[in-house]
């Protein structure tokens, strides 16, 4: 039990430096608030075009996967600073599990998704959104099972580079393709063909169709299964790497 | 018992320059035994291998090859044990900047599964004997290199190790703050009984610190023994004079000559040698230069140096060899202080 009792003094070691930073909670909580009230409304007199009924329960669920993959991946930026204080030695001199001190990071960066989740669902519930509780509780494991990837692979990667310079354009490198490709904030469906046999290839765009799915009470889809299977891929594809990069001597 | 017992510790690192791929080998074949109680001060410039000689003993790096026991443990096969048994302090140090210093050296010291209760009483006794008393809510940030720099060290104690590795621990602190530091890195031994490997490229701090004083330069030890013993063994003390009629130099470098085996140097109107026990035969050589007429501006008397020693072993001053090899195999592979 040594392995949950090192993650958990970790965890909390996070938890409490980062609920002690006024910035990180406010900008945590006001995300979700700000996509769904500045750019919700804007979705509403278009949502007929796009085959749906609810602009709420359309977006909400583009909104969680983009929450889930853009947050987890600056995670890693706070380990940089970590390693150059020496902290992440300091650790790993110690005889707790170096797998731990990834998973304690990562369970801070999935409570703080799952909050933000709350409240976005929370609020889309408020504004309107039409979603049975069952599919919006899966549409949730599955951003759990995003974040955490793209968490795990971020704090795999910055303590591979141990640079933002490197780091920040990579992440950028990344983010444009899968925001323009999986339609979070817009459906591919309205878009020429060919876009729409190019969004084919993202991953997420499925993760997306299949929180969309959930959230209509639609479970049993093809969409869903490729959506949670893509999920999984990239969960235990990121953890592996993640572990591996946390075990190697010498990082 | 022996603390450390290293055989043969090689490490190499694959660097890339361009598009070539070159191998450095960063320690190759290190030797060393380290009784308990003993404290040991690995001497060299930056980029020597002290520091990936650390990190292999302390678990951090594998070695390329050679073997290592610390604590009576494998470095390689039991290495959670070897963790268990030591503390060590990085360059870097291990407390966040942003983190409050008594939650940091609780939470470390819970990572070696203390109770709260067992690491808040040691964190508030260590923090009294570093001098951090009233500092248990401040973070990092808010505190001088001093103040730091025994928080880093009050953090690796927190679990009463019986072997502390220190890298480099005062490097950055001004004057008063590592005379300071001395003190307490003093009394880790005196208080506590504790063995201490230090690594520093400050020859006054090895000389102040150390038991004994291991020379590494280029990845090997070239020497290993007491201070005084490395200085015995430089051939003597180096007298300069400085001549008041610079056409009595070769003279005087004639007499200064008689009294030494090692080669005397002319420079302008000053003559230098190395004579073994100044301190007998200056009185001679005083009386010979005043019996023939030379007459002195000056003279001074150096007793042998670590500085002396280093260029003696490796055919550099240390401070040439700093210049030199700063920003080499060590710098780019671990520590983030090396920049600082």
């Amino acid at each position: 039990m040594s392995f949950l009792h090192d993650s958990f003094i970790v965890f909390r070691r996070q938890l409490r430096m980062n609920l002690r930073n006024p910035a990180w909670v406010i900008i945590g909580m006001l995300q979700p608030v700000m996509y769904l009230v500045l750019f919700g409304p804007l979705l509403k007199p278009l949502i007929q075009q796009f085959g749906a009924t609810n602009a709420y329960t359309f977006f909400v669920p583009g909104m969680l996967i983009q929450l889930g993959i853009f947050g987890a991946f600056f995670a890693g930026f706070g380990l940089i600073g970590e390693w150059r204080d020496g902290v992440i030695e300091a650790e790993r001199v110690t005889p707790a599990s170096r797998t731990a001190l990834l998973f304690g990071r990562l369970l801070r960066d999935l409570l703080q998704l799952f909050v933000q989740a709350v409240i976005l669902v929370g609020l889309g519930y408020l504004m309107g959104m039409d979603a049975p509780l069952g599919g919006v509780v899966l549409g949730v494991v599955i951003t759990l099972l995003v974040g955490g990837a793209c968490a795990a692979a971020s704090n795999a990667f910055a303590l591979t580079v141990k640079s933002e310079d490197v780091m920040a354009p990579v992440i950028n490198m990344v983010m444009m393709p899968v925001l323009l490709l999986s339609g979070i904030l817009l459906p591919m469906t309205i878009g020429p063909k060919w876009l729409l046999r190019a969004s084919d290839f993202m991953p997420v765009r499925h993760i997306v169709d299949a929180t969309r799915d959930v959230f209509g009470g639609e479970v049993m889809t093809s969409a869903v299964a490729w959506g949670v299977g893509w999920s999984l891929v990239f969960f235990v594809g990121a953890m592996w790497w993640g572990t591996a990069v946390f075990k190697r001597e010498n990082s | 018992m022996s603390m450390i017992e290293a055989r043969g510790l090689v490490q190499v690192f694959q660097t890339r320059q361009g598009k070539k791929k070159t191998e450095v080998r960063a320690v190759d074949g290190v030797d060393l035994d380290i009784a308990e109680g003993e404290v040991v001060g690995f001497l060299g410039p930056n980029g020597a291998g002290k520091t990936t000689t650390l990190r292999m003993l302390t678990t951090l790096l594998k070695p390329t090859a050679g073997t290592a026991r610390v604590a009576g443990y494998d470095v390689t096969t039991e290495s959670e044990q070897v963790r268990r048994n030591i503390g060590y302090v990085s360059q870097a140090g291990g407390i966040s900047s942003y983190a409050r210093a008594g939650e940091e050296v609780m939470d470390h010291g819970m990572l070696y599964g203390r109770t709260r209760q067992q690491v808040e009483q040691r964190g508030k006794e260590l923090f009294e004997q570093l001098q951090l008393d009233g500092l248990w809510e401040r973070t990092a940030r808010q505190m001088s290199g001093g103040q730091k720099r025994r928080l880093d060290i009050a953090m690796g104690l927190i679990h009463d190790p019986t072997l502390i590795f220190l890298d480099e621990p005062t490097t950055g602190l001004d004057p008063q703050a590592r005379a300071n530091l001395w003190e307490h890195i003093a009394d880790l031994r005196r208080k506590h009984g504790a063995t201490i490997c230090l690594t520093t490229h400050y020859l006054d701090e090895a000389d102040a610190l150390s038991d004994r004083i291991v020379i590494i330069d280029r990845g090997r030890i070239v020497a290993s023994d007491t201070a005084d013993n490395l200085k015995a063994a430089v051939a003597g003390d180096l007298v300069d004079l400085e001549l008041a009629d610079p056409a009595r130099v070769a003279e005087a470098a004639r007499q200064l000559d008689a009294l030494t085996e090692a080669d005397v140097e002319i420079d302008g109107n000053r003559v230098s040698g190395r004579i073994p026990q100044a301190g007998r035969a200056v009185p001679g050589l005083l009386r010979e230069l005043d019996r023939t007429g030379i007459v002195l501006d000056a003279i001074e008397v150096h007793r042998p140096t670590l500085d002396d020693v280093f260029l003696e072993l490796t055919g550099r001053s240390l401070r040439d060899a700093e210049a030199t090899e700063t920003g080499s195999a060590e710098s780019g592979q671990n520590e983030g202080g090396e920049a600082a």
